[in-house]
């Protein structure tokens, strides 16, 4: 009960399919009662290392413990204490929204009135009472996800895993979610989540991990890592054209650093007034300037080259 | 001593589990059948099926056939000799279907198993959940077509109370059987080879006429066929012509079952848990 002790630890856990190595010698800790965060792109093996953690894949390589627990011989017991909302909805589509939360109860050994008893619940803190006897099928999308993460409560987990929990859900569904799991963070449940979200990251994370190609890119909190590789301040620039290289040239210099995107220029400063004056005293008219703080979604820019959500 | 007790209390506790995650798997069903709404359909449908089966072919057939002479001597009348066949070949696809295209259609499309699989249950306690529903929905059908059989005075009570078990156990082979099959399929075309199979057995497995009256070749690659024991054990009891060399015939079902069980709950750790 230290805050400490580390639930999941993972040592040079590596997963291979075949000749592809989807996670490449990870180094993970998380500790109890924390939210934790996996960010990076499409690819990046963020879903490989939470199916490795939720045992229902077994590790090529490294070392593993979950609940100071083996996932190989222990799974059992280990996924009786975990509640996982995959990537992709698995509803039971046969059965009605509340039969999916009682049924899925039964898979755990939790005796028939209690599961009815906590499925009203959970529907309830969902928000979903009222659709309580839809069948799956005539749910929208971000009902059906809202449920998934419900049904992932139904064992009262001590680690929820949470794989992509609010892609596409609408804003208002999304700030539902968060507040739940907010909800649940502070009455102690441990969280493990994915996202390419910054947003997301920032808002629920206390610490995690930027992954790409397989491997960890960097590691704090939110804010850590907001210090550590970007500057306070972000200016963006567009000049309306699309080669932007020769703008490049005669912005080197302002500010600490520059990055060239394919629609604008990101300028990192701590002060991103004084160096967007001095973008106009170059005598360089850009057809767009905004000045804001630095997300974590520069923290990746930076540390992969490459944006996190793509920009059309 | 203490140790062994509580090593063995340990594994018996541990099977506890098992069973009660198994039963889960098959309330699940349970469960499904009830908001689908298709119930009385099936209880209907259950009895109407023997019923015309045993009609059409017993009695049609039979008038043209004739009595047949059981291995013990005994004349009884064609529909006598046939009706077990049919309630074992009825066991046999009921379980087939459930267990092959319901089974797959659950795996790979409604990606049933990936939730379950977050949870304690394991691919063998799936697939003995499963089979654990197939075996329910047997039993109905099973228990409609000995009860019709009782009334058409085929067999008697007694005998009919003994071959349900007996037809139950054929059902569970070929479940168990087809579940496996289901787990090495890639798509529904390789259904059609299960089709193909299935009616195959159907027709020789000692179904319609008795395996002496095969040529020798055909009398021994019958032995392969489930179906054939299935035949052979339940035509036994509702005879009354049971013996030791019975024991042979559920000793192979048994095996069915063990086998297919194996081979289905590995295959599902392979395609699952990647
Ligand atoms: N079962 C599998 N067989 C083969 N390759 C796989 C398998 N699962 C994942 N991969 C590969 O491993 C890599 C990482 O996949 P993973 O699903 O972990 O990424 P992710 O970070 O979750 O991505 P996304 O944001 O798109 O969900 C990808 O290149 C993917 O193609
Ligand atoms: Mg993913």
């Amino acid at each position: 009960m230290d805050g400490g002790e580390a639930l999941i630890r993972a040592r040079g856990l590596v997963k291979r399919f075949g000749e592809f190595t989807a996670v490449d010698g990870i180094d993970v800790e998380v500790r109890k009662g924390e939210a934790f965060g996996f960010l990076g792109p499409n690819g990046a093996g963020k879903s490989s290392t939470m199916r490795m953690i939720g045992c229902v894949s077994a590790p090529t390589g490294g070392e593993l413990a979950i609940l100071g627990m083996d996932p190989l011989r222990q799974g059992p017991a280990i996924r009786a204490r975990l509640g996982v909302c995959p990537q992709e909805d698995n509803l039971d589509i046969e059965l009605t929204a509340r039969e999916n939360l009682t049924t899925y109860a039964r898979y755990f050994g939790i005796p028939r009135a209690t599961a009815r008893r906590r499925a009203d619940q959970l529907l309830e803190f969902v928000q979903l009472a009222d659709r309580a006897g839809s069948k799956v099928d005539q749910l929208s999308g971000g009902m059906r996800r809202r449920l998934t993460i419900a049904r992932s409560l139904v064992n009262e987990p001590d680690i929820v895993l949470l794989d992509e929990p609010t892609t596409g859900l609408d804003p208002q569904a999304r700030h539902l979610v968060w507040e739940r799991l907010f909800r649940l963070k502070r009455q102690g449940t441990t969280l493990v989540l994915t996202t390419h979200y910054m947003d997301e990251a920032e808002q629920l994370c206390d610490r995690l991990v930027v992954m790409d190609g397989g491997r960890i890119a960097a590691e704090g909190s939110p804010r850590e890592l907001i210090e550590q590789h970007a500057t306070r301040e972000v200016v963006e620039l567009r000049f309306g054209v699309t080669a932007l290289e020769p703008f490049a040239d005669k912005l080197a210099g302002i500010g600490e650093r520059l990055e060239l995107l394919p629609d604008r220029i990101l300028l990192y400063a701590d002060d991103g007034d004084a160096a967007a004056a001095e973008v106009y005293a170059r005598n360089l008219s850009p057809s767009g300037v905004l000045v804001r703080r630095a997300s974590l979604e520069d923290v990746f820019l930076h540390l992969t080259g490459r944006t996190l959500v793509e920009t059309g | 001593m203490i140790m062994v007790t509580t090593a063995v209390a340990r594994v018996l506790a541990g099977d506890e589990l098992r069973a009660r995650r198994a039963a889960a798997v098959t309330e699940r069903n349970l469960v499904a059948f009830r908001t689908g709404g298709t119930y009385w359909w099936l209880v209907v449908s259950g009895f109407a099926e023997p019923l015309l089966y045993l009609l059409a072919i017993g009695w049609g057939v039979g008038a043209l056939v004739g009595d047949m002479e059981l291995p013990d001597g005994r004349v009884v009348p064609y529909l006598t000799f046939l009706a077990p066949a049919l309630l074992a070949a009825a066991a046999m696809n009921g379980a087939i279907a459930e267990s092959t295209m319901n089974f797959f259609a659950k795996m790979k499309f409604a990606k049933l198993y990936d939730s379950v699989l977050n949870t304690p249950v394991t691919p063998v306690e799936i697939a003995f959940g499963e089979l654990g529903w197939a075996m329910l929905r047997g039993a109905m059908y099973t228990g409609a077509f000995l009860v019709v059989m009782v009334v058409l005075d085929v067999t008697s009570p007694v005998r009919a109370l003994a071959a349900f078990p007996a037809a139950l156990l054929v059902g569970f082979a070929f479940g168990a059987l087809g579940m496996a099959f289901a787990t090495l399929m890639r798509s529904w075309q390789d259904f059609d080879y299960v089709g193909i199979v299935q009616f195959a057995v159907f027709l020789f497995s000692g179904t319609f006429v008795p395996v002496a009256s095969y040529p020798v070749a055909m009398q021994v690659l019958v032995q392969v066929s489930p179906l054939y024991h299935g035949v052979e054990l339940i035509r036994s009891i509702t005879t009354g012509t049971v013996g030791w060399g019975h024991l042979w015939h559920l000793a192979y079902l048994l095996a069915a079952v063990v086998l297919g069980l194996a081979v289905a709950a590995r295959r599902m750790a392979r395609l699952l848990l990647g």
